[in-house]
């Protein structure tokens, strides 16, 4: 039948301090389970009925008693709660130079692209010691990213992006699992993570069958679903210049402000109408089911490429010549 | 069956369809019209009356209805099961549940709204009679802590079984018109459905859980002959756990997109429960002190619920725990835990219940041999079935995985075999209990020397509960009206 594992691997830079306090948290939940099954045995024996007619004394409630039993265990909760958010908090604080990916589930798989332009199905190959950060989105259903042996999980939902990130310690081979439940064969929209040498694994980037970066095809897309006969980069027209777009603040007609990250860009292009900027008029049609998942990841990342916020908003036509990284 | 499927990584014996059916069935079943219903529409009916020395609840007339909204409800369930079933989970979750299923989700969302009602009913009727109908003398503080705790579990079932019905009727607007409302590609927001689900479903945990409560504290006392120590505290107890039960749904999501200030937020508040509940276990342990302890079936099952609900809880805390919930949220870590407090809890406390009023409500004993050796079985069965589970969560194991990864199969087989057990120490009960209405010894009105009102009048009880309405001079679990001699312990 097979080994009989008791405690996962730990590979990623979360797992120890995750396991840490799960040692802690045993500790209690033992020190509790242990204590009060072996009072409930020792009141049990000591003070089991000898005589039918007996009856005991009437022992009065402790006021300092209830108030010890309550508030030591709060103490002991109080120190889950802060270790487990400060876990929590870093969970959710990618570094800035992780390596991104981009992850779309849909029933039954997982589709990975890395912004070089490899594209990987239910597989996963990162390098070791390396900071890697998820975007995730779904085509359908929700799903969720779960690496147990990185110890991190996160709900891929449909409409909208979700960030996770990990730092692998530890070349090998991991479960990638979907967590919730999506349908027929949710059991088995699983995978693997390759966790790699840094040297294998940028042989394995240069080795694979890339058509070119992410921002490649996403300039591609840009071309064929015409969305440069409007956005101009030196902003002429009646359509703003995406250029210099990811990560400025855009200022929209209703008078609030909003940073253009992925989930601003993602929503331009399917929901135009949703949020519109200041001083245009909302001409943009929506793409919605005229680009995948995938094809808005790759318009994110080439509206990315066009370059960060610098001061000239109004780009100067030079910027543009020089589209890549 | 769920667990015989389980017992090999691929499953043989069902297609992953059929699988999914089946674990949404026995949720669905056993959530919405097994243990929601169990103790109170039981127990409760039959004894909250009589506790309180009422000769019937407050509105008799409803409370037949909430019995027929509740066969009705289960009818849509059966047709649902058998006109094809659902695959969606108890939960059903969205945009799954409302445009990607193509199961009988209707139908069984019916057969759940109906039920509610009865669920509301059933709170709204207690309420009013636990206010209204109490006996001469029965203060607040002398009633025993089981109409306590179904006071409590009413006010939930009364504020927080109309937001489930809500969110079904926006299940079956998007369902059926296509109205976006939590599918995306609609306009809708999935994880607003988990919000109201959530708002009454950590509530409804609380439902099932908080009246096996009250049956422990009255067979802690009775089999120590002891007021229960802290009466106040566990009374009170049982209302906070109702209300900071609503205050933390948020815990189920931690990984859904929630910002994390609201799970902090979420996670901090769920410690707040675990208070009430652990002054419930400690009081019950510290009634024992210096008491007179029988070891009667009833007994055995209380101190299995102590034992069984103390690891539910404690590792709830580990599910509460944000850093930890990251990694064991959605496996089989929560079905563990969730089945401790369910079924080593809320069930254990039921059959606990069963046992110590059957003489009452039979007007026969049942055989104590065999009911010692099924509690015991059942004991052991359960932790065999679900011990092994928790440390398949934290090795990773998703729930709800009709295959698995080989490495899982040994724990998988063991948890099967506990099932079985489990299965066994079942049936006995079954048995022994019908032939008890025939067979068992005839009981007396007060078989146990308890001091509830109910033990006051014969077994099983009149039509109108008592000849004369008793009056209400002393505390409950003042034993020394029922036992004649006093003979000192400690
Ligand atoms: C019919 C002309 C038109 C087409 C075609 C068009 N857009 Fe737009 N787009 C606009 C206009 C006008 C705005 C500004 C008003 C608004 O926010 O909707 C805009 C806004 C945007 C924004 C937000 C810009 C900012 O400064 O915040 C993004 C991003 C964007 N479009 C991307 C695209 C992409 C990608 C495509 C192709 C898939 C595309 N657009 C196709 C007209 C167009
Ligand atoms: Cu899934
Ligand atoms: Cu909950």
């Amino acid at each position: 039948m097979g080994p009989l594992p008791l405690f996962p691997q730990e590979a990623s830079s979360f797992a120890p301090d995750v396991d840490h306090l799960l040692y802690y948290l045993l500790a209690v939940a033992v020190f509790f389970t242990v204590g009060i099954f072996l009072t409930i045995f020792y009141f049990a024996i000591r003070y089991r009925r000898r005589s039918d007619k007996e009856l005991p004394r009437f022992v009065h409630t402790g006021m300092t008693l209830e108030i010890v039993w309550s508030v030591i265990p709060f103490g002991l909760a109080m120190v889950m709660f802060t270790w487990g958010a400060s876990i929590f908090f870093n969970e959710g604080r990618p570094p800035a130079d992780a390596i991104p990916i981009y992850v779309v589930g849909k029933q039954w798989m997982w589709k990975l692209q890395h912004i070089e332009g490899q594209r990987e199905i239910d597989e996963l190959h990162i390098p070791v010691g390396r900071p890697v950060r998820l975007t995730m989105t779904s085509e359908d259903v929700i799903h969720s990213f779960y690496v147990p042996a990185f110890r991190t999980k996160e709900d891929v939902v449909p409409g909208r992006y979700s960030t996770t990130w990990f730092t692998p310690t530890k070349p090998g081979k991991y479960h990638l699992f979907c967590a919730e439940y999506c349908g027929t064969n949710h059991s088995r929209m699983i995978g693997w993570i390759y966790v790699m040498q840094p040297q294998d694994y940028q042989n394995w980037l240069n080795g694979g069958s890339a058509s070119g970066s992410m921002a490649d095809s996403g300039q591609k897309l840009f071309q064929s679903l015409a969305c440069g006969n409007c956005h101009h980069p030196d902003g002429r027209g009646r359509c703003p210049s995406l250029v210099g777009l990811y990560g400025s603040d855009v200022l929209l007609s209703n008078g609030a402000t909003v940073k253009a990250d992925d989930s601003y860009i993602r929503e331009s292009i399917l929901q135009p109408d949703a949020q519109i900027v200041a001083g245009y008029q909302p001409i943009m049609p929506t793409f919605q089911g005229l680009v995948t998942e995938e094809g808005v990841v790759q318009l994110i990342e080439y509206v990315k490429s066009l370059g960060k916020p610098g001061p000239p908003v109004t780009a100067t036509p030079q910027q543009v010549t020089a589209p890549h990284r | 069956m769920i667990r015989i499927e389980l017992l090999t990584p691929n499953g043989h014996l069902f297609s992953s369809d059929t699988y999914n059916k089946l674990f949404t069935m026995h949720g669905v079943v056993m959530i919405f019209f097994f243990l929601i219903p169990s103790i109170p529409a039981v127990l409760g009916n039959f004894f909250l009356p009589l506790m309180i020395g009422a000769r019937d609840l407050a509105f008799p007339r409803i409370n037949l209805l909430s019995w027929y909204l509740l066969v009705i409800g289960g009818l849509f369930a059966i047709f649902a099961m058998l006109a094809g079933g659902v695959d969606t989970g108890w939960t059903f979750y969205t945009p799954y549940s409302t445009t990607y299923s193509n199961t009988w989700v209707i139908a069984t969302a019916l057969g759940i709204f109906v039920a509610g009602f009865s669920s509301i009913l059933t709170g709204l009727n207690f309420i009013v009679t636990i206010h209204r109908m109490r006996a001469p003398g029965m203060t607040w503080f002398r009633m025993p802590l089981f109409v306590w705790a179904h006071y409590a579990t009413s006010l939930i079932q009364v504020l927080g079984t109309p937001v489930l019905a809500v969110t079904l009727v926006l299940i079956f607007c998007e369902r059926v018109f296509h109205i976006g409302i939590f599918d995306p590609a609609l306009g809708g927001d999935p994880v607003l459905f988990q919000h109201l689900f959530w708002f009454y479903s950590h509530p409804a945990v609380y439902i099932m859980i908080l009246p096996a409560m009250g049956v422990i504290s009255e067979l802690i006392s009775v089999y120590s002959r002891k007021p229960i120590f802290g009466y106040s505290f566990v009374a009170f107890s049982s209302v906070a756990i109702a209300v900071l039960g609503f205050l933390v749904w948020g815990h189920h999501l931690f990984v859904s997109t929630q910002s994390f200030f609201a799970g902090m937020v979420f996670s901090f508040l769920s410690y707040f429960v675990a208070i009430p509940s652990a002054i419930k276990v400690f009081n019950w342990t510290a009634t024992l002190y210096k008491g007179s302890i029988s070891f009667e079936t009833p007994m055995l099952y209380a101190f299995g619920f102590i034992g069984l609900f103390t690891i539910g809880g404690l590792t709830g805390l580990f599910l509460a725990c944000l850093g930890i919930d990251v990694h064991v949220t959605d496996t089989y870590f929560v079905v563990a835990h969730f089945h401790y407090i369910m079924v080593g809890g809320a069930i254990m406390g039921y059959l606990g219940g069963l046992h110590y009023w059957w003489p009452k409500m039979t007007g026969r004993m049942y055989p104590e041999g065999w009911a010692k050796l099924s509690a015991l079985v059942i004991f052991l069965g359960f932790n065999l079935t679900f011990f092994p589970q928790f440390i398949l969560g934290y090795l990773g194991m998703p729930r709800r995985y009709h295959t698995y990864p080989s490495e899982f199969q040994v724990l998988h087989v063991l948890s099967t075999a506990g099932a079985s057990v489990l299965a066994v120490g079942y049936i006995i009960p079954v048995i022994y209990f019908i032939w008890s209405l025939r067979y068992g010894a005839v009981a007396s009105s007060n078989p146990w020397g308890a001091t509830g009102l109910e033990w006051r009048t014969p077994s099983p009880p009149p039509v109108q509960n008592f000849e004369k309405i008793p009056v209400v001079t002393h505390d409950a679990y003042d034993y020394s009206t029922t036992i004649g001699e006093v003979i000192e312990v400690g």
